[in-house]
């Protein structure tokens, strides 16, 4: 039994870099393959609404704006970035990024909308 | 006019502060660097300062006002005041008496009288826990404190500082015949101060903040500056009993050297706070008792035989 | 007249309190700085999640049920997971099995170098929570690059695992784990020789054999008071059946022997992904399941970090489940802190409580009805405890017919 035995190893930390990582200056950043902010690829997408169902949160609507023409509104507050829906979606319409730095201040801008390409004449009319 | 510059710039309160500010920050950054971290900024232990100083102040409504808010006072007060008879960088205090060794460790034990005061009056269950902590760490440590500075002191066969300071200036080895207690003071100056493994009066995890529980706002501050002010005049005090070099040279070489030599001195307490746990308050006083006392009392003996022995 | 007790108070530990990482109370009786009794309160941490988890399908259950808990969240996955496949009668391809297998194991070594921090911070011990979590960021970034998220893995769904393990993957799994194994070498090295760490931790929380059994003790608080129990070789799962490890246990009763058992069982962590990524077998990953899961019953067991950790689920046929019970391992721990607690220190309770790893997240679920007056104790039905709550918010006034509403935003 010996008092103090992790000195050596603590006087050598003074040497070495230390493991903090200094952010913000230093952004890294996640490894690939990480599940931060949905992507929607609005030409893929069939409107099936499967994601819909199997969302846990109900963080993603995918509304018909024009005939095959479909967008998809995603709550980042609301999603837990679990990424079901990119397993679940039958034609890889949705892509999981690794952005991850999603805070805002004000709750509106949390709402994502991912529009669809929409030709002028096919428009439905307003409601 | 030289007694209030004294006691409010140099080595005053101006002084004391700013140097136990940097000093905070040094400890808390070597500490950071041990662990492998980054540690905070030069500025943020003044930062801490001036942030506490900028709230309210929370009185409990059953604490003892008038307790509690004169317990920071007192201790500030008095770590203040003991800095005027330790001898800076010659070999002279600003004021000395024979004596004034028992006064200095008198005035450095007040603190921990008014962290007890503080606590108990707080009526918090937390805070008593901490307070009675506290006074029953100060029946362990305060001893062998004791016995290893006198024991210096019977070697110089004077009761001044500034005659200590004056008389290991003229035997510049004499030092090493106090390693004994240079250790043993060590030990008891990580009871003072309450660093690990003696923290036991704070310990954050067991009783949330122990004596400082109900405090906030300026009162805090108060109380964080005499923690910060009482490791330095702890460290002076100790520099100019076992580390007694340099004090006959230029004044301002002379002040760099003591700066050194405190800081030095707080190193060392960094270091040794970093690589134990915090022990229990039962164990602390069994390893004080069976250790650290005895060792003080082996030091006071062999100065006494060595004072016979060379100036018979 | 001197008063005995004079000098007895009680002070409360939690719901907020410093050495507590989540809410409980703990009422501690003491007479100075010595501890007379402890009454433990629960409940603080829950969230509803078995109702919940019958409003939803098993697919968008499998998140759910993911996230009762941050560091043993793949525990309670495949528990979930390993109950609907057994209700199913599905046969999980064995890679999907391994990749469990290896992903539960990394996800122990992760927690018990996260415990060995807050024991550390505990008993004041500052450094080697600096250090041990600095090891931990290599197990989580491990993590991170093999299932997309440092906590909260999302590895699992029904039928199988969601992501592959490739060979480069494989590669940097076995040189992170070297790095563990070396220093989780050096933690042992330290907790056997330093003065301050066995001076803490030896002699404290001692439970003997015979009352771990009795108090229900499972997991390392089981095995280092000699109790021969894991359910990884008692009732094997996933990929357990062909490797083959030790199962650790230890004779010092206290909450030193709780630490060697929990370190030891890093080597044999280590040990096991070696075993494990040598042997990954070639195959598909998951099975197609169909939505419905037939209706019957099963209770699935799992050796999480902290202990048993017990699933029960029941199905009728349709999407959503009928009824989801969690036994989290902390619940059968807790009755033994109160054994523990008797006679010690002030001192002491913070590093006895973090020494069975509490994780009160998982533990706040249902269990039984404590009627405080007659002192008769009653379990309740499923539609009894129903009716009886709906009464209840009747009796003040709430409004059932704003039920449906969902909240706005």
């Amino acid at each position: 039994m010996r008092p103090g035995i992790i000195l050596r190893t603590v006087l050598k930390s003074i040497f070495k870099k230390p493991a903090t990582g200094d952010y913000p200056r230093d952004r890294s950043g996640m490894p690939a393959g990480f599940r931060g902010k949905l992507r929607f690829y609005p030409e893929k997408c069939i409107g099936c609404k499967m994601c819909m169902r199997d969302c846990p949160s109900e963080a993603i609507t995918i509304t018909e704006v024009a005939p095959k023409q479909f967008e998809c509104e995603i709550n980042l507050a609301k999603c837990i970035y679990c990424a079901q829906c990119v397993d679940t979606c039958p034609k890889k319409a949705l892509e999981a990024t690794g952005e991850f730095e999603l805070a805002q201040l004000d709750l509106s801008k949390l709402k994502v909308v991912f529009h669809a390409k929409v030709d002028p004449g096919t428009e439905k009319p307003a409601e | 006019m030289f007694a209030l510059f004294s006691i409010f710039i140099f080595p005053g309160f101006l002084f004391l502060s700013i140097f136990g500010l940097l000093a905070e920050f040094i400890d808390r950054k070597i500490c950071a660097r041990l662990q492998n971290r980054i540690g905070p900024p030069w500025f943020q232990p003044l930062a801490d300062l001036i942030k506490l100083l900028g709230k309210e102040d929370i009185v409990p409504t059953e604490a003892n006002i008038h307790m509690f808010t004169l317990a920071p006072i007192f201790a500030i007060t008095a770590t203040v005041c003991s800095v005027f008879y330790i001898p800076i960088w010659g070999t002279d205090a600003l004021y000395s008496f024979n004596g004034d060794i028992i006064a200095v460790l008198y005035l450095l034990t007040i603190p921990t009288l008014t962290f007890f005061i503080g606590g108990w009056y707080s009526t918090s269950l937390y805070a008593r826990i901490g307070a009675v902590r506290a006074i029953t760490q100060l029946f362990a440590y305060e001893v062998p404190l004791f016995m290893a500075i006198l024991a210096s002191a019977l070697l110089a066969d004077t009761w001044s500082l500034s005659e200590m300071a004056a008389f290991y200036s003229r035997h510049p080895w004499y030092w090493c015949f106090n390693l004994i207690g240079f250790g043993v003071s060590l030990i008891a100056l990580l009871g003072k101060l309450e660093k690990t493994p003696f923290d036991i009066p704070e310990a954050e995890t067991e009783i949330v903040a122990g004596s400082f529980t109900e405090y906030s706002g300026r009162l805090l501050a108060f109380f964080r500056l005499t923690i910060d002010i009482e490791m330095i005049v702890c460290a002076s005090l100790f520099a100019a009993v076992f580390l007694p070099f340099g004090l006959t040279l230029d004044p301002f070489i002379g002040f760099a050297v003591y700066m050194l030599k405190v800081l030095l001195v707080v190193a060392l307490l960094s270091l040794l706070r970093t690589i134990v746990a915090r022990l229990r308050i039962d164990q602390m006083i069994r390893f004080c008792w069976k250790y650290v006392a005895p060792l003080a009392l082996l030091q006071i003996v062999i100065n006494l035989i060595l004072k016979i022995m060379l100036f018979k | 007249m001197h008063n005995a007790h004079e000098h007895e108070f009680k002070i409360p530990v939690g719901p907020q309190h410093p050495s507590l990482k989540e809410p409980e109370n703990f009422s501690v009786a003491l007479k100075g700085e010595r501890i007379l009794g402890v009454d433990i309160r629960l409940g603080y941490n829950h969230r509803g999640i078995e109702k919940a988890a019958e409003e939803r399908t098993y697919v968008q259950d499998v998140y759910l049920i993911e996230r009762v808990c941050g560091i043993c969240s793949h525990a309670h996955s495949t528990a979930f997971v390993q109950a609907v496949e057994e209700i199913a009668k599905l046969q999980v391809p064995r890679r999907a099995l391994y990749i469990r297998s290896i992903i539960g194991e990394l996800e122990r070594i992760h927690s018990h170098f996260l415990w060995l921090g807050v024991a550390g911070h505990e008993i004041g011990f500052d450094t080697l929570l600096m250090y041990t979590w600095r090891d931990r960021e290599v197990v989580m970034d491990l993590l991170a690059q093999i299932t997309g998220n440092r906590v909260n893995y999302g590895m699992n769904t029904i039928g199988g695992v969601r992501r592959d393990i490739s060979d480069e993957q494989r590669k940097d799994i076995l040189k992170g784990i070297d790095r563990l194994e070396e220093r989780a070498k050096y933690y042992i090295k330290l907790a056997l020789e330093e003065t301050t760490i066995i001076k803490r931790l030896s002699g404290v929380g001692v439970v003997s054999h015979d009352d771990a059994i009795r108090l229900g003790a499972v997991g390392p608080t089981a095995r280092a008071s000699e109790v021969d129990r894991d359910v990884r070789r008692d009732d094997p799962y996933a990929a357990y059946a062909e490797i083959s490890f030790n199962v650790i246990t230890d004779d010092h009763n206290d909450v030193y022997g709780r630490t060697i058992v929990r370190l030891k069982e890093l080597l044999e962590s280590v040990k096991m992904l070696r075993q494990l990524l040598s042997g990954l077998p070639e195959g598909p990953i998951a099975i197609r399941v169909a939505r419905k899961i037939p209706a019957g019953e099963a209770l699935s067991r799992y050796e999480a970090p902290r202990g048993e950790d017990v699933h029960y689920v029941k199905s009728n046929g349709t999407e959503k489940p009928e009824r989801v019970k969690i036994r989290a391992p902390t619940l059968a721990n807790i009755q033994a802190v109160k054994h523990m607690l008797r006679d010690r220190y002030l001192a002491d309770l913070p590093i006895v409580i973090a020494a069975i790893d509490p994780c009160f997240s998982c533990t706040d679920r249902l269990i039984a009805v404590d009627h405080l007056d007659s002192h008769k104790k009653e379990v309740m039905k499923w539609e009894d405890l129903r009716r009886y709550s709906i009464d209840w918010h009747k009796e003040r006034g709430f409004d059932f017919s704003k039920l449906g509403a969902k909240l706005k935003g």
